[in-house]
């Protein structure tokens, strides 16, 4: 999951589990969509407790990630292509 | 198991968490060796500290064999590239539990998620996953842990 690490992103929610990341896109996001385990989101696998929601907000993605040591993130990450990609898969 | 290539001939997955519990590294040497003993293949995948918790620890890798990164395992897995008849997932916190979700909706081996920890209840009963569930309060002292795996581990490698 380097990768998005290595994107600019902006920390939402910290320490949070997948149902508060579900319930933070469902309250502050007119626009989501439920990804199955195992589809890519910036060329990174989604891991997590399914329903995994993704959140789009104009060009930025919303997406829960995790890291082992360090727990599940909701992170805001700027991406006009990436956000037109989801959406496209959307419909 | 249907669609992807498994290991030959029975083989295990040991998927570990943040290895800041000290009993993960100890029970997941002690679960390779009892595998390999009743003939199953073990593979371990961690990030790189939990890798090298247990390289370090069997440095001529009598117990271990492969050792491979979990962000790759987690990707051949949804390529399909690899597959495993049962897959062990340690689990102490709600990111064990999200990496467990993951590896039960890729894999079509047996899920068995070893939870520990100080709140190893708790973190059983967020579970929400199918899997075999061995929960036991074990943080330093390894043996509660090992002694339900002794019981537990016949039953699994016998229904493979």
């Amino acid at each position: 999951m380097g990768c998005i690490e290595s994107l600019k992103y902006e920390i939402i929610l910290k320490n949070a589990s997948f149902k508060e990341c579900r319930d933070y896109i469902r309250e502050h996001l007119k626009e989501y969509r439920e990804l199955p385990i195992g589809e890519k989101v910036f060329d990174s696998y989604i891991i997590g407790q399914p329903p995994v929601l993704i959140g789009l907000d104009g060009d930025d993605v919303i997406l829960p990630f995790t890291k082992p040591c360090h727990g599940t993130f909701l992170l805001r990450i700027p991406s006009a292509e990436e956000a037109a990609r989801l959406r496209k898969q959307k419909k | 198991m249907k669609g992807a290539v498994q290991d030959e001939p029975r083989s295990a997955l040991l998927v570990l968490g943040c290895p800041q519990v000290p009993v993960q590294t100890g029970i997941a040497l002690y679960l390779v060796n009892a595998l390999k003993k009743k003939g199953v293949k073990p593979v371990i995948a961690g990030n790189q500290a939990a890798r090298v918790l247990v390289e370090v620890s069997d440095p001529d890798r009598h117990y271990i064999g492969e050792v491979i990164d979990l962000d790759r395992c987690i990707r051949e897995l949804a390529e399909k590239v690899r597959d495993f008849n049962l897959c062990f997932v340690f689990i102490h916190n709600d990111a064990g539990i999200s990496y467990g979700a993951t590896i039960q909706a890729l894999s079509s081996g047996a899920i068995i998620a070893v939870v520990y920890g100080e709140h190893s209840q708790e973190t059983a009963n967020e579970i929400g996953f199918p899997c075999e569930k061995i929960a036991v309060k074990a943080v330093h002292n390894p043996m509660p842990l090992k002694k339900k795996i002794d019981e537990v581990l016949p039953w699994v490698v016998s229904n493979l």
